[in-house]
């Protein structure tokens, strides 16, 4: 999926220098099925049923340095999975992976000492105690030297403007700022990798815009190499120009945000709005699938079409207005989610290899 | 922005060492300033562990009433009035409440994860958790344990000499580190097994009874084991428990003392050693398996 024909739109961030190289990565899980009822509960006690569940699947990935990618999925992809292997919690079933030149999973502190790991709601932060502490804390940890803890400390913290939450007990904070102070507290050694799973969870939309803006700004001045796991497109639209879905463990895409729209759609949306409630039968004649709301027409045009058949449209019925865009990049997902894995195996997409 | 420019790289182990310590004495700030968080409920606790030698004055009160000598096993009824006391000292140093349930805790809920992505020591950390959650609780202990000990000293013999007392204090910090490592260890089963509640419970009840926390270990001393000759205390002398409670009060007391005293503190400062080793080998072993079916 990161072979030579498949352009890397943000060549612009990008040093060419890679990151993080995954090889085959696999990871598998035995769980234990507990089946209902006290005497399956009891005779459970002598035969456990286990299965394997393959959690990845052999995952391909090179992230350059500076990129900015969103791992796309639903519940339960492996995109979790994914972060901590990448991270050293867990260990591969099969598969190679290096991060900074070093295998994660031997947790060496020099490895530990350049990256970072927000995970959703899972605290760095003492919860009776200030942020301030905690990042005092990070400062020893981390090793670093005071003017630089300072310097680091302050800018972040006003570009989040959380100065005043920073002699608040973190229990006593809501949900958003406990969230930013946590990635204040994941970016004071200025980590050269950044890995975020699901970092807007649960945020009010304002939260959610202010935490973007502030991701944005500070990869860029760093030229960090960030991965974010994410099941909200706004995440993706907002930060991302490298897209990786996965469902099943299977990565089915790794591109552009641009280009998933032209290999995946084969049609543009059409909205007409007309002077008035038009007669079905007349917009059945033309031939497109269409949804009518009023006296509006939402038409799914053939896009090597549009070009012929517009302007035949918008001379026949009293159109007000006319606006044609791309099938939404939501839309787009889901539907790759639904088709889950066997999409994965068509060739065209980034199926593992 | 590369590492190499930001992190000064320790050269001799001596300046990583010192790097090593700043880090555990900022720990050990914090967790004193998150054990002030709730000094309240602390103090209450504190204070209700003063209770049960209530009970166990008025217990040993009555069995001496009951007996016609005045001494069983060699302990008067002030003898075991004041052991009672000093076994308090000991468990004062050498308890860990909550130590292995918080390990298992932090295990099953995955919040272990923090001390796998950062760079550092788990165990050290506990350790100064641990320091702290003792220093706040001495703060408090203090005063009423001084007032307990003035109004109970016509129990207690004389004041031993300074070698007497450097050797208790030694225990006692022995005892602090020995307990300290059983437990952290005992939590570290949380790798292993999903509850460890009842493996705690069991080891509660081993200790109590082993570590001369229920009565004076010498009372075992008569109590033949079937084998040559042994007893149950010269058994239990090997055990690590008695280091927990029993030997330090018998320190003060008097009842070990010259080549005997130098014997236990050795086998206690081995115990410790062991303990130390196992806690390793069990954080080891268990993030190793953690990382390989977990997470």
């Amino acid at each position: 999926m990161h072979n030579s024909s498949q352009p890397r739109t943000n060549a612009s961030s990008a040093t060419g220098e890679p990151v993080i190289e995954v090889r085959g990565l696999a990871k598998e899980y035995r769980v234990f099925d507990k089946p209902e009822g006290l005497l399956a509960s009891v005779t459970g006690l002598f035969n456990r049923k286990s299965r394997v569940v393959e959690a990845l699947r052999g995952v391909n990935l090179q992230v350059e340095k500076g990129e900015f990618v969103a791992m796309l999925g639903p519940n339960g992809a492996g995109k979790t999975t994914f972060l901590k292997l990448l991270s050293g919690i867990i260990t591969p079933t099969r598969g190679a992976a290096t991060v900074l030149g070093s295998v994660p999973w031997e947790r060496t502190d020099d490895f530990r000492r350049r990256f970072a790991l927000v995970m959703g709601q899972r605290n760095q932060l003492w919860w009776d105690l200030p942020a301030a502490e905690s990042f005092r804390l990070h400062k020893e940890i981390y090793r670093i030297d005071t003017p630089r803890f300072e310097r680091t400390r302050d800018e972040l913290v006003d570009l989040l403007d959380v100065r005043k939450l920073l002699l608040r007990p973190v229990r006593d904070l809501s949900l958003g700022e406990r969230m930013k102070l946590e990635l204040v507290a994941a970016l004071l050694h200025e980590p050269e990798v950044l890995f975020l799973d699901e970092p807007t969870i649960g945020l009010d939309v304002v939260a959610q815009h202010s935490l973007h803006r502030f991701l944005a700004h500070v990869q860029a001045e760093r030229q960090m190499t960030v991965i974010l796991t994410t099941h909200y497109m706004k995440d993706v639209a907002a930060l991302c120009k490298r897209l990786v879905v996965v469902t099943e463990g299977s990565i089915l895409y790794d591109g552009s945000l641009e280009q998933i729209v032209d290999r995946f759609t084969s049609h543009k949306i059409v909205t007409l709005d007309l002077d008035a409630p038009p007669d079905p039968a007349a917009i059945d004649r033309l031939g497109f699938p269409c949804e009518i709301r009023g006296p509006q027409v939402i038409l799914r045009i053939d896009r090597t079409r549009i070009a012929d058949v517009l302007p035949g449209i918008l001379r026949g019925q009293g159109v007000r207005d006319v606006s044609v865009e791309d099938v939404p990049l939501e839309e787009i997902v889901a539907e790759m989610f639904r088709s889950g894995s066997t999409a994965g195996t068509d060739g065209a997409t980034g199926a593992p290899r | 922005m590369t590492s190499a420019a930001s992190d000064p790289a320790p050269s001799g182990f001596l300046a990583r060492r010192r790097l090593g310590l700043r880090v555990w004495w900022t720990m050990l700030v914090i967790c004193l300033e998150e054990r002030l968080v709730y000094r309240g409920d602390f103090v209450l606790g504190t204070l209700m562990r003063f209770l049960p030698i209530v009970t166990q004055v008025f217990l040993w009160t009555a069995v001496f009433g009951a007996t016609s000598s005045g001494s069983i096993a060699g302990y008067s009824r002030n003898d075991i009035v004041a052991y009672y006391l000093l076994t308090m000292v000991s468990r004062a140093f050498s308890s860990m409440p909550g130590l292995a349930s918080g390990i298992a805790r932090s295990i099953r809920d995955g919040s272990i994860k923090k001390y796998l992505v950062q760079p550092v020591d788990y165990v050290g950390y506990l350790l100064a958790a641990r320091i702290a959650h003792k220093l706040v609780y001495y703060a408090v202990a203090t005063l009423p344990f001084a007032g307990v000990f003035l109004f109970c000293r016509d129990y207690f013999p004389p004041i031993p000499d300074w070698t007497t007392l450097g050797a208790f204090t030694l225990s006692l910090v022995l005892s602090f580190l020995l307990g300290f490592f059983m437990e952290a260890t005992l939590g570290m089963l949380g790798f292993w097994f999903l509850e460890v509640s009842s493996i705690v419970f069991a080891y509660m009840l081993v200790q109590y009874m082993l570590s001369g926390h229920m009565f004076p270990l010498d009372m075992l001393r008569d109590i033949p084991t079937g084998v040559a000759g042994v007893s149950v205390a010269d058994v239990v002398r090997f055990l690590p428990f008695e280091y927990t409670a029993y030997f330090p009060a018998a320190v003060w007391l008097g009842k070990v003392q010259g080549a005997e005293l130098v014997r236990s503190l050795v086998v206690e400062a081995a115990w410790v050693g062991v303990m130390i080793v196992a806690c390793r080998i069990a954080w080891w072993r268990g993030t190793r398996r953690y990382s390989a079916f977990g997470g």
